[in-house]
């Protein structure tokens, strides 16, 4: 399916590498007309995602938008993409954010062309992560989207840079070579029962896989994407990661890659392997539940404000995971939601530390104090922003938490009322930071000349706050979207493998051909 | 007024929350204070139709649905506003006393520089506080619960250079989360016990779906208690009440004494069917609101900061009302806090009366004689005080007080214990009220600059004798039987709310009119000693008084210092957390455990070195390459093993 003939999603996955050519004939000394461009493009990017959220038929369920077509014969992959109603609302925060992070990036002068053709090839992998509904074709994306971050994290991080982008690279790396062996092994699976290679993820959700095998596969991509999440005990990787990140790469890195992870979990290791995910249950749950807490904790004696941020980015994740591993509506629509959330909200808090550390070149807690007399509006969007992660009702923290906590409570009493104590650690590590920056007099003397938010600035935050306030009064145009896939979802975990239902157009035959890779 | 304009109530502050945050540091303080108090003050009028509305309407309940807020599997959350008896009075509160303190806020804030934001948080206040009371969901009670916890940190936060400000604030906004808490918990098991968060469907089927006295029960009204506790600063929650002095004095007699502190009762008077089905919560409520009750009074014995005074007594009073909700007395707590709410907004606004004359004297030793230089002030505060300490038959404290001590001691569900422990308070309070009435407004006058000091402008002097009159009257409301009976007058209060809360089972209640009468007698003649005695002490032999306070006792140090409770909770709590959370989890278990092993296995393999010079090189494709080369061979040599 596509809309007025134009297959929409190969559109938003691969318009960013219009830029990308764009950006290659650009000159090596032109940082203005490369951030132009890139802004264009992604700016562009971002429109042209939209239609995908009318395009989306909440009532019909299942995947759309659906563009299959054979690409490596021999191997059976195939180029097959399609969107849920939980793909699409990712898509959409990922495009969104990719092009606030350029904006954001405005003084970013050291290689400003290749920084931007970093970010535009990040944006490939990302939705194509999302939207890939062949196996290979995904793992392909899933790698194309580690290389750009780990540039952009090595080259134009701070001083730790180097130590930060291998550790963000070894971590992930290493996972993903494990899911590597598992997809392999499960494309052996499928070829020995159904007697032909296929990629196809449709597919392989019918297999049975049997049952010492399906432990072992389950855990192999449970691993690859518990590091993305990234879930206690294998978090490590990501305060490093931020901390070194430039602005951009931390945006996105909180906003869209760690997406990636509970996305994984949602649409390929625990739908592929029901029964392993039953018994793995009280594990993961109780990761998650650590998670929250050891997060929180942690936040709360950090010194530096990104790295507080990065920490939280851990509890909150925790709540992600703690919703899907619940298995009921509540659960995964809160979880799903949480997603979104934390993308909107955690996103506007990196942007608003770096926002701090161009003017001042550090984060540190410490380094500030009684911002709120010389930045008062830069102080006011700072609290609301706060406030949507501390999960204030009325804002959207509050939803994806509330909801997540109901489906857990249904399902395990006690982990639900361990997580919620993370309402009040949430509001110590969060006010405490905003008490030490912004109250109190002014301690040193370069904070009282500094200057408050720019027109640029606040437009790269005007959307982030739109977005905290809708999602917090009126969730239902995201929740209503989600509904279907978040029921297939759950049917697929209810013991026996129901089949999963597709989209007619999912079927080899029914392609129309014409779409072209590159 | 029509059941479809409900939202217009809570729709007016909202505007002009927006208004004046957005528009009113441009169109300057003739602007804020008109639109400021003009919306609460519409909201008020709107109210008054409303309520009058709901009087004759069926069942005494008006509503309007405006929307879903959110809809997930079986949970349904609609928002709709909800006008019955309970939460009509307190509309009528919450605007009414709410419109007056913006008045007086006009007068005692102007020429403050944050004089638009103050009113905006102030405006804003009013918004979440009617979202609270008019939910017909428990969930959207919670947005009203958080949002008046937000205002309240804002504005006590308001004076944002001072760090003590800074800090109670945090405080506050900490102390009260850790009450949510509670609430949150309590929701969750609410929805999956009655599978809605509708207040009026969990009522209704209470004891249907809960057996009385069952562990479901008692725990999820305990958890509700906490939340309540935290809100309404009730021990072991309090902490955070007297510090939130730090904010301006219109902002401790709105928030921090007539509305927002009485959120908590007002949820145990909302979910009364609940609260009964469990007499062990019940006696939890009444012990904790007793023991604040006499607790916090001893404090206030002992403060010289007249808002703190103030402060104390307001812990103390919302413990009375907790005592009283807790035998089983609903009616008798929410005519408390009514009545409490007159009283208490009258004697803040009249110290905040003084504090302006004395720009920004709070303590005092160094006051005196002010009722000479200031009667409207001092007569309604001394007004204010006959009302609280309970002078008899004429003052609105004195009926909603001896209602209070007669249920605590004659309910199946109270004891002459609650009841003495009662009385004892009120004796107390009769005492630091006029300790305080003596110390500022009465004797010799200490006052370092006398010839400075002059009463207050009409908009200030307006809301005094506005909530003075208030305070006198509010208690006729509530005449008792023994009192009025003979007279042919009825009790309005008790008529009013006739068959809206739960009742405590039939017990063995005991007391007749005789007894009621005899006690009331007696608390009467202790309290009007305790006035004349405080009223002397501090007046006539002040100076003797000062000299022994001087000395410092060690009770008298005990007391001032709040029995050390502050520094017990951060030797116990806070140290330990912090330790743990910085010591082991994140530099042992983190930074050396987990990170320690990650690295060590890199540098075991020299692998960090190798990558990095091919990444340097732009080489980092033939990791990749070689990567996938390898996950192949694992694959093939899994294949095979497994054939």
């Amino acid at each position: 399916m596509s809309i007025l003939g134009i297959p929409i999603l190969s559109l938003v996955i691969f318009l960013p590498l219009t830029g990308v050519a764009a950006l290659l004939l650009v000159g090596r000394n032109q940082g203005a007309l490369a951030r132009g461009i890139a802004l264009a493009v992604t700016g562009l990017t971002f429109l042209a995602s939209l239609p995908m959220y009318f395009a989306y038929d909440a009532a019909m369920g299942g995947f759309q938008m659906v563009e299959q077509m054979d690409w490596i014969p021999a191997w059976g992959a195939q180029y097959f993409l399609g969107a849920d109603g939980v793909s699409m609302l990712l898509v959409l925060l990922t495009t969104l954010l990719t092009f606030l992070s350029v904006l954001a990036a405005w003084n970013e002068n050291r290689h400003t062309r290749e920084f931007m053709i970093a970010v535009l090839l990040l944006e490939v992998g990302m939705t194509g992560v999302f939207l890939a509904l062949d196996v290979f074709l995904f793992y392909v994306f899933w790698e194309v989207m580690l290389f750009p971050m780990y540039f952009i994290i090595g080259v134009w991080g701070s001083d730790r840079r180097l130590y930060a982008a291998m550790k963000f690279v070894v971590y992930t790396m290493a996972a993903s070579v494990l899911m590597l062996v598992a997809i392999l092994f499960m494309y052996y699976l499928n070829f020995q029962s159904t007697g032909h290679s296929s990629f196809n993820l449709l597919e392989w959700y019918h297999l049975k896989v049997p049952f010492p095998a399906q432990y072992w596969l389950f855990a192999a991509f449970a691993l690859a994407f518990a590091v993305k999440v990234p879930m206690f005990p294998f978090h490590t990787w990501l305060p490093d990661a931020h901390v070194e990140a430039p602005t951009a790469g931390s945006v996105i890195l909180a906003g869209v890659l760690l997406k990636m992870g509970t996305y994984g979990f949602y649409r390929f290791a625990m739908p592929m392997f029901p029964d392993a995910v039953l018994m793995a249950l009280p594990v993961l749950m109780g990761l998650a539940v650590a998670a929250i807490l050891y997060g929180a904790l942690v936040c709360m004696v950090q010194p530096d404000m990104k790295k507080l941020v990065a920490y939280s980015s851990v509890s909150h994740m925790g709540f992600v995971m703690l919703g899907l591993f619940a298995l009921n509506t509540q659960g995964v629509q809160g979880s799903m939601i949480q997603m979104l959330n934390h993308g909107v909200s955690t996103g506007a808090l990196f942007l608003l530390v770096g926002m701090i550390y161009e003017r001042r070149h550090t984060k540190a807690i410490a380094e500030f104090g009684g911002l709120m007399g010389p930045m008062p509006v830069y102080a006011t969007v700072f609290l609301v922003v706060v406030l949507s992660s501390i999960g204030l009702p009325g804002l959207n923290g509050f939803v994806g938490e509330y909801l997540i906590l109901l489906g857990a409570y249904g399902v395990n009493p006690w982990g639900a009322g361990v997580s919620a104590l993370a309402v009040v650690l949430a509001a110590i590590y969060l006010l405490w930071m905003y008490q030490r920056v912004f109250f109190g007099l002014v301690t040193k003397a370069v904070n009282q000349k500094l200057a408050d938010l720019t027109l640029r600035e606040m437009a790269v935050l005007a959307p982030l706050l739109v977005l905290i306030v809708w999602m917090g009064v009126y969730p239902k145009p995201f929740l209503d979207k989600m509904k279907p896939s978040v029921d297939q979802f759950i049917a697929s975990q209810a013991g026996a493998k129901p089949a999963v239902p597709e989209s007619p157009a999912a079927k080899p035959e029914s392609v129309k051909p014409g779409v072209s890779l590159r | 007024m029509m059941n479809d304009s409900l939202w217009i109530i809570p729709a007016l502050p909202l505007a002009g929350f927006l208004l004046n945050g957005l528009l009113g540091r441009k169109l300057g303080p003739v602007f804020v204070s008109l639109l400021g108090p003009g919306v609460v003050g519409a909201a008020f009028v709107l109210s008054i139709m409303a309520f009058n509305r709901m009087l004759q309407a069926p069942g005494l309940t008006i509503s309007q649905t405006l929307f879903t807020w959110i809809q997930s599997g079986n949970l349904n959350v609609p928002v709709t506003l909800l006008v019955d008896r309970l939460s009509g009075l307190y509309l009528l509160i919450i605007t009414g006393i709410g419109f007056v303190i913006h008045l007086f806020a006009v007068g005692y804030m102007r020429g403050e520089a944050g004089f638009w934001r103050f009113f905006a948080y102030l405006n804003l206040f009013i918004f979440f506080m009617l979202i609270l009371v008019m939910a017909s969901s428990l969930l959207l009670l919670f947005v009203g619960w958080e949002g008046v916890g937000l205002c309240s940190y804002l504005l006590i936060g308001y004076y944002f250079e001072k760090d003590s400000a800074a800090a109670a604030a945090k405080k506050a906004f900490v102390v009260n989360r850790i009450g949510d808490f509670g609430f949150i918990v309590a929701s969750l098991m609410l929805f999956w016990l009655f599978g809605t968060l509708e207040m009026a469907g969990i009522n209704q089927q209470a004891s249907v779906v809960l057996g009385a006295g069952s562990l479901m029960v008692t725990t999820v009204t305990l958890l509700l208690f906490v939340g309540a506790a935290g809100k309404s600063a009730q021990i072991p929650l309090y902490v955070w009440l007297p510090d939130a002095m730090e904010g301006p004095t219109p902002v401790s007699a709105l928030i921090h004494a007539a509305t927002m502190v009485t959120a908590g009762l007002y949820l145990l008077a909302r979910m009364s069917h609940l609260f009964v089905l469990s007499p062990a919560t019940l006696a939890v409520v009444a012990a904790v609101g007793a023991a604040t009750a006499l607790f916090s009074a001893t404090i206030a014995l002992a403060q010289n900061d007249i808002k703190r005074v103030l402060a104390y007594s307001t812990c103390s009073q919302l413990g009375y009302m907790f005592l009283a909700m807790g035998v089983g007395a609903f009616g008798a707590g929410v005519f408390h806090v009514m009545t409490h709410a007159f009283f208490k907004a009258l004697l803040f606004l009249a110290a905040g009366s003084v504090i302006t004359a004395l720009h920004h004297e709070q303590d005092m030793r160094k006051m005196g004689g002010l009722a000479k230089k200031m009667p409207i002030t001092g007569f309604t505060f001394l007004i204010g005080a006959l009302a609280i300490s309970g002078f008899p038959l004429i003052f609105s404290g004195f009926f909603s007080k001896d209602e209070i001590l007669w249920q605590a001691f004659s309910s199946p569900a109270g004891s002459t214990l609650l009841w003495l422990v009662g009385l004892i308070t009120a004796v107390l309070t009769a005492f630091y009220m006029f300790r305080a009435v003596g110390m500022a407004f009465f004797g010799a006058s200490r006052l370092e600059h006398p010839e400075h000091v002059h009463e207050s402008p009409w908009v200030m002097t307006l809301p005094l004798m506005i909530l003075a009159f208030l305070s006198v009257t509010g208690g006729w409301l509530g005449i008792p039987h023994s009192l009025g009976g003979g007279l042919g007058i009825t009790n309005r209060m008790e008529h009013y709310f006739e068959g809206f809360f739960a009742q405590v089972p039939a017990g063995a209640g005991h007391g007749d009119t005789g007894t009621e009468l005899g006690l009331m007698a007696l608390t009467t003649v202790l309290a009007l000693g305790a006035m004349a005695l405080g009223y002397r002490m501090f007046t006539v032999n002040r100076e003797r008084a000062l000299a022994w306070d001087q000395t410092d006792p060690m009770v008298w140090k005990v007391l001032r210092n709040k029995y050390y409770v502050d520094e017990l909770y951060n030797l116990v709590v806070w140290r330990p957390l912090h330790w743990v959370s910085d010591k082991v989890l994140w530099k042992t278990v983190d930074v050396k455990g987990i990170d320690g092993t990650v690295n060590g296995a890199a540098r075991a393999a020299r692998g960090m070195g190798w990558v990095l010079r091919l990444a340097q090189n732009g080489m980092i494709e033939i990791y990749a390459v070689s990567m996938v080369a390898g996950a192949v061979l694992v694959v093939g040599y899994l294949v095979f093993l497994t054939e």
